[in-house]
């Protein structure tokens, strides 16, 4: 991007497509060119761990899958252009400029990572056994420099022992000026060393060197246990001094412990866990955009507007608004779409192009003609089946016409080579032989869509999943590969074409909660043109914000709130619904009828779409004196007396906090995310109050994530004094003489310190009620700490698996205020991709009843979790398909043998069973 | 019977649970024997008691319903 002129609604974007010098159009991705170009380059996507050609793709499932030629490395000598049979290579290719008109622009720039080459005693720069986490990456794998296999550069000997140094380029401000946390590292160190435990084939010992281990995500916590417990991962909380390398490669390292002592230990390798930081190039870019960055360079947000830049029509998303993890990235990617939605919503539809898909060729009448396709996965299958052993077998099998074997059979070539197969050898059922159809299904699918044929003329063989990756035998594995595709081809010959079918999608849309989140979903609903119900439980909007003092930023809550309830009472769009419940639930997605009920009364409400933002509390904690002593208060507690401004808190001497209480602990193993921020925050507003006051944070890990880091800095320069304790060996509060004391082991001293705070805060757990009526109501799931579940983590972070509800705000985990917002922003994103299509098609996978079989004896009615089936007026039973997931539950219990269940009936199952 | 006796099994897997606990199981990479055959159902509920009775007709010493 070059520049930006114009304003929200209409920008005029230069851009610059930069020369590749092989026409992507023409470029097969055959990789002919490669094999001949006599270059060697550093192959700068493998970290410069290994070499490439001058010719060259990035990755085997780089879309699109067509190479560049590299003309800083090339020589010249113009063979690719004679050996490329796609006459794909363009020597003259050009730098091309153009306009695009825009209404509004999405910045997802990322990151770079720190690169350590100046940090002297980490020996980075000189030792190859020293890498960076990045380059580890690639060591673990499949299409990596080593192929997976676990080997260190120096010797490329399997190492038995690695070590991981945390916050390298990240908190601090000695070797570089990163003084924020990069909130990524402690997750993907633990995740690493569990990879490489399971790629090891000598008991790897691995060992994790950190400050503070921060898992505050969903699910975290649990995998640092597991990492701990069951992998036998080790943690270290140290600070290192330094790497120096030792005979035959191995590194020591010297760090000090906790208590004080200097401890060294040497390994084969170490691994650096390098932070975020923005680019050069990015911060240039921005400046070009005019928009602002914040004091770490990362674009400038407000917790109301979490992916709003400065500049109007401009948004953000992603890492460049401040780091941050994979689901939090998708996450704000939805939100940013959906800011986008609320500037464009008026000339919605107004560009859209309808995909032109060839009328499906009429097979009727056809004897079967079978495909084949039989993937290496690159070596994960390749590596252990007998790849084209399981091709030649699958041309032996009945009604096969004809075989491949694909290094990739998903890449984007590769589904060229079928759609070519189907149309010249007019095969009319296709068999994949590779991963799983869980994943891979749909993307193929589609490939015999575009080859004319119909979708569900398709079965897949999971050779990989559930073979290569399973056993490690070659000559069993391929025995099974053998079988597995004959089940699949005895199937695909009993294949009909089936025809999905059409539900129409009301309008409008149901929010359940009136807090920051379920406002946020309903505002961004509104704005883009839907009617929302909004319904809350209690007499107001508002929420636990309504109890909360100040964001992390430092914003006032209780502006961004007063602003939120404005807006939504003042926007013709929502009706609210206060002092309401929901008390009944029907229908589908796209199709569901709900019933309120306020103060006795009923009310019937239609609508497309529902979002799930019924939030969370505040535990009540049973320890520490709470509820016996009025000094010990809960963090709202204490706000609530910020928000008062209350004159006693000016006379506060000595404050204590404890974190973790009720959270990390077996009871309920799950961080909850903000505590360690608002200790912080509020520990500062005391010393606010009273410069010469004595503060105390008693905590297990510091989990001032992200650039809430500076508030940690800031405290500790204002001279809070942290203490560490363990979880074995907790604080206790008693009182004494009137006086509330809290001892606690100081984990420098290893010796008990007393204090007499006049205040003590406790920073409790965020807990979920759980709600079981509402998790019915929507067939939705709930974790076992009693959070929604939402339908994968890092892809669809505010979907439920159930289709047409949404999730977001502390139902789905605790977080702050600006990731409550940016996450009700994303969920009516997630919400409108169906509410802006209207129509919806449903599989045609179903169940039908033959009428003439049925004997109306009413189980398939009374079995059906989803209400699908029902008596029809001629008293037989009749199947809604819009209702109808396919689960074949009523074909199985039907006593007259009347349902059949389409892509799954008894004959294609018998097929199966019989190929043994 | 001989202790080297490995049954040859045939499992009905539901697609929501079993059949995804197989796909992590390979992300995984647990080992198990190669003697289990997999027919995927979107629902254990699919599964006919006749399926398991052809399924030993078939040849298979076992027949599993995962769900």
């Amino acid at each position: 991007m070059e520049s930006v002129s114009g304003e929200a609604g209409n920008f005029q974007v230069e851009v610059v497509n930069h020369p590749r010098y092989i026409d992507p159009d023409k470029c097969t991705g055959c990789g002919v060119c490669k094999q001949h170009c006599p270059v060697d380059a550093i192959d700068e996507f493998n970290q410069g761990l290994c070499r490439r050609t001058a010719t060259y793709i990035q990755y085997a499932q780089a879309v699109p899958l067509s190479y560049t030629i590299d003309r800083d490395a090339c020589i010249g000598c113009g063979l690719c252009e004679k050996v490329c049979l796609a006459q794909a290579p363009l020597y003259d290719d050009h730098e091309n400029r153009q306009t695009v008109e825009v209404g509004a622009i999405v910045l997802a720039l990322g990151n770079e990572v720190f690169r350590p080459d100046e940090l002297a005693a980490y020996n980075y720069d000189t030792h190859p056994n020293v890498v960076t986490s990045l380059e580890f990456e690639r060591i673990l794998s499949a299409s990596g420099p080593y192929q997976g296999h676990l080997l260190r550069p120096y010797d490329l000997q399997e190492p038995k022992k690695i070590a991981w140094i945390q916050c390298v380029g990240s908190r601090d401000v000695h070797h570089c000026s990163n003084s924020y946390c990069s909130a990524v590292c402690c997750m993907y160190a633990i995740k690493e060393a569990v990879i490489a435990k399971s790629h090891s084939h000598s008991g790897l010992d691995t060992a994790i060197f950190y400050m503070d281990m921060r898992t505050m995500g969903k699910d975290f916590e649990r995998y640092y246990r597991r990492a701990r417990d069951e992998y036998g991962v080790r943690f270290v909380r140290c600070r290192v001094h330094s790497i120096e390398p030792v005979d035959d490669g191995n590194l020591s390292i010297s760090y000090l412990a906790e208590d004080g002592g200097i401890e060294e230990e040497t390994f084969d390798m170490v691994v650096l866990s390098v932070g975020f930081q923005t680019s050069k190039k990015v911060r240039e870019l921005a400046g070009k955009l005019q928009i602002e960055l914040g004091p770490h360079d990362f674009a400038r947000t407000s917790s109301l507007a979490p992916v709003t830049t400065s500049r109007p029509g401009v948004f953000v998303c992603g890492a460049f608004q401040g780091p941050k993890d994979i689901p939090q990235s998708v996450m704000e990617a939805s939100a940013a779409a959906s800011a986008v939605g609320t500037v464009l919503s008026e000339v919605r539809g107004t560009m859209t192009k309808s995909r032109e898909v060839p009328q499906p060729r009429d097979i009727s009448g056809e004897p079967p003609r079978v495909g084949v396709f039989v993937c290496h996965c690159g070596i994960n299958i390749g590596g252990i089946v007998d790849v084209p052993a399981v091709r030649d077998y699958a041309r032996s099998l009945p009604y096969v016409e004809y075989v491949a074997d694909n290094l990739y059979t998903c890449s984007q070539d590769t589904q060229l080579l079928i759609k070519e197969a189907i149309e010249k050898h007019r095969l009319n059922r296709v068999v994949v032989a590779a991963c799983t159809p869980r994943t891979h299904e749909p993307l193929f699918q589609e490939t015999l869509i575009d080859a004319g044929l119909n979708k569900y003329l398709f079965e897949m063989a999971n050779i990989r999943n559930q073979d290569s990756w399973v056993h490690d035998d070659p000559e069993e594995a391929t025995e099974k590969a053998k079988d597995l595709v004959r089940m699949a081809v005895a199937k695909a010959a009993l294949l009909e074409p089936l025809r999905d079918s059409e539900i129409e999608v009301k309008e409008g849309a149901l929010v359940i909660g009136g807090g920051i989140a379920g406002m946020s979903a309903a505002l961004s609903l509104a704005d883009s043109g839907y009617h929302v119900d909004l319904i809350e439980k209690e007499g107001e909007l508002g929420g636990n914000a309504r109890k909360l003092h100040l964001t992390w930023k430092g914003e006032n809550v209780r502006e961004i709130l007063e602003k939120m309830i404005r807006d939504v009472e003042n926007n013709p769009s929502i009706t609210v619904h206060l002092n309401t419940e929901l008390k009944n639930v029907d229908g589908f997605m796209g199709n569901f009828t709900s019933v309120i009920e306020n103060d006795g009364k009923e009310e019937t409400i239609e609508h497309g779409v529902a979002v799930v933002a019924t939030g969370a509390g505040e535990l009540k904690p049973d320890e520490y004196m709470y509820g016996k002593d009025s000094r010990v208060l809960t963090h709202l507690e204490l706000d609530q007396k910020f928000l008062q401004d209350d004159p006693e808190l000016e006379k506060i001497n000595c404050a204590v906090f404890i974190q973790c209480v009720g959270s990390r602990e077996s009871e309920r193993p799950y961080c909850s995310r903000v505590c360690c921020t608002h200790s912080v925050q509020s520990a500062l507003e005391i010393k606010k109050r009273n410069p010469d006051a004595s503060v105390f944070i008693l905590y297990r890990d510091m989990r001032t994530y992200g650039e809430r880091e500076d508030l940690y800095h800031e405290a500790r320069a204002a001279g809070v004094i942290f203490i560490r304790y363990d979880v074995e060996n907790k604080p206790t509060v008693s009182v004494k003489n009137g006086k509330l004391q809290v001892e606690v082991i100081d984990h420098v001293l290893g010796k008990p310190v007393m204090l007499e705070p006049d205040l003590l805060t406790l920073a409790t757990a965020i807990v979920s009620p759980g709600d079981e009526k509402l998790a019915q109501f929507f067939k939705v799931a709930l974790n076992e700490d009693g959070f929604f579940v939402e339908a994968h983590a890092k892809l669809r972070p505010v979907d439920f698996a159930t289709d047409g509800v949404y999730l977001c705000g502390l139902a789905h985990y605790p977080k702050s205020i600006d990731e409550s917002i940016a996450q009700g922003q994303a969920a009516a994103a997630r919400a409108m991709t169906l509410l802006a299509r209207k129509k919806v098609e449903v599989s045609g996978m179903v169940a039908t009843v033959n009428p003439f079989l049925c004997s109306s004896c009413g189980v398939c009615v009374a079995v059906c979790p989803f209400n699908a089936p029902s008596f029809n007026d001629r008293g037989v039973s009749e199947i809604n398909p819009a209702l109808c997931k396919g689960c074949g539950l009523c074909v199985a219990s039907c006593r007259s043998g009347a349902i059949s269940l389409k892509g799954f009936d008894e004959p294609q199952i018998f097929a199966m069973i019989e190929s043994l | 019977m001989s202790s080297d006796f490995e049954p040859r099994m045939l499992g009905f897997l539901c697609n929501w649970c079993a059949y995804a606990g197989a796909d992590l199981a390979g992300v995984s990479r647990f080992q198990y024997p190669p003697t289990l055959r997999v027919i995927r159902v979107m629902c254990s509920g699919r599964v006919d008691p006749i399926f398991l009775a052809e399924a030993l007709k078939a040849g298979y010493d076992a027949a599993l319903v995962l769900g």
